[in-house]
């Protein structure tokens, strides 16, 4: 296999979709009817683990002196609840979960990022007894995930925005904002992309970071596994190992980072979105 | 890597995600982390309070204990003004005392003194009267020179 087809081989979502949305050259599924049943089941068993973690660590809560895992997770709560604090005015009670549920989810599924690249394909593969099935193991490498995650943050904003300042004030803002009332064309054009460029910077920064960084891991893989042959693999795995952990170790800064961006961007908007007055 | 009907079931995982966050992890937690900083800042208040009372507790023994000694001082310098008094009492009256008996004596001494003058002085004038007599062998008549005896007397 080649370099080519390696790459583009990881990168491939394992989907289904209807008989008649398979392309008959690729074989593979095309259109928007498709799910990307990788995608889905690995965010979806994340979420699992963090809903079954917690609750099995709800069951036996200490108030006094928390053990050591409560002590992790109650950090954690206690830092997202700081930015919340820090960035958003007024009291609404969604937010803080809802900052919580991005850092965590996010964060984990960056985190799918950090196992081997081939490691899970490969059980993969073996476990379905099909060496060309596709597996692609970062949730937020795939832009469904991250539109996915932005469109719910969008919605949100648009819900409180009109909540807040009312219809009228709402259309006001397309309106008047930001050049004042001389600028009504200008204006619209301005606000509508200042709105839509939030979802869409939220979405395509995380997945951007993502993929590339997915992307680095599998040109690194490729050091030790295609390019060596024979006993140059004696010196080009040591380099493999070597820059896969240097690559790794800044990597897991990187997953930390974009999950906290997303978090306190998705605080930002949703605090603008509060504001009455503009 | 195109967008597709994973979007919509990632929307809907996603928002139960939240819900069920919500739910399990930062409901009962944030409840539980916001009761325990109320109670450690109760606690901290009754410390205060605690503190602030012992204080005062404090200051009071203090009190307490400096009325107490002073009181004792009271007592002591009464009783030792007291004792003093009867002492000086008692030295009066033991003057007294003795003046009263040196003057008893005295006054003994010179009825004494006066009374063995008196004797003498009879006896002299007697011894005088007879030894006139027997100078003079002649009686002397005691009533006609009386005048004289007595002024014999006298200058004894």
């Amino acid at each position: 296999m080649g370099t080519v087809e390696y790459i583009q081989h990881h990168l491939q979502n394992n989907s289904i979709c209807s008989a008649d949305h398979i392309n008959s050259t690729t074989g593979l599924c095309e259109g928007f009817w498709v799910l990307n049943v990788d995608t889905l089941v690995i965010a979806a068993l994340i979420g699992a683990l963090i809903v079954f973690v917690a609750a099995r660590m709800g069951r036996k809560l200490a108030s006094g002196t928390p053990g050591g895992f409560q002590n992790f997770v109650e950090s954690i709560l206690d830092f997202v609840s700081t930015n919340v604090r820090d960035a958003f005015p007024g009291h609404n009670p969604l937010i803080a979960p809802l900052a919580l549920t991005i850092f965590l989810w996010v964060w984990l599924m960056n985190f799918m990022d950090l196992i081997p690249v081939d490691l899970l394909p490969y059980l993969y593969q073996i476990v379905t007894g099909d060496p060309h099935a596709h597996l692609k193991v970062v949730p937020t490498t795939d832009l469904n995930t991250t539109l996915a995650m932005s469109f719910t943050v969008f919605a949100l904003i648009l819900f409180y925005n009109i909540k807040v300042k009312g219809v009228v004030g709402f259309i006001k803002m397309f309106l008047f904002h930001p050049f004042g009332k001389f600028f009504v064309p200008v204006n619209i054009v301005m606000t509508i992309i200042e709105e839509v460029s939030k979802p869409l910077s939220l979405a395509l920064r995380l997945f951007g970071n993502m993929f590339a960084g997915e992307l680095v891991f599998l040109l690194i893989a490729l050091i030790g596994g295609t390019l060596a042959v024979g006993a140059a693999a004696l010196f080009w795995a040591p380099l493999q190992a070597l820059l896969d952990l240097g690559w790794l170790i800044f990597h897991l800064l990187v997953i930390t980072l974009q999950a906290f961006i997303f978090m306190v961007l998705t605080i930002v908007y949703l605090g603008m979105a509060h504001e009455d007055d503009h | 890597m195109s967008i597709n009907a994973t979007l919509l079931i990632q929307i809907i995982a996603f928002a139960l995600l939240i819900w069920f966050v919500n739910r399990v992890l930062w409901g009962p937690l944030s409840k539980l982390m916001e009761d325990r900083q109320k109670r450690i800042a109760d606690g901290l208040s009754a410390a205060e309070k605690g503190k602030h009372e012992l204080e005062l507790a404090e200051q009071k023994a203090k009190e307490i204990l400096k009325d107490a000694k002073s009181q004792a001082q009271n007592v002591l310098s009464q009783a030792e003004k007291r004792g003093s008094e009867i002492v000086e009492d008692a030295k009066v009256k033991a003057a007294e005392e003795a003046d009263r008996i040196k003057a008893a004596a005295q006054a003994e001494l010179e009825q004494e003194v006066s009374r063995a003058r008196e004797e003498l002085r009879k006896e002299v004038s007697g011894l005088v009267v007879e030894g006139a007599e027997k100078i003079l062998k002649k009686e002397v008549n005691a009533a006609a020179h009386n005048d004289m005896l007595e002024a014999l007397v006298k200058s004894i």
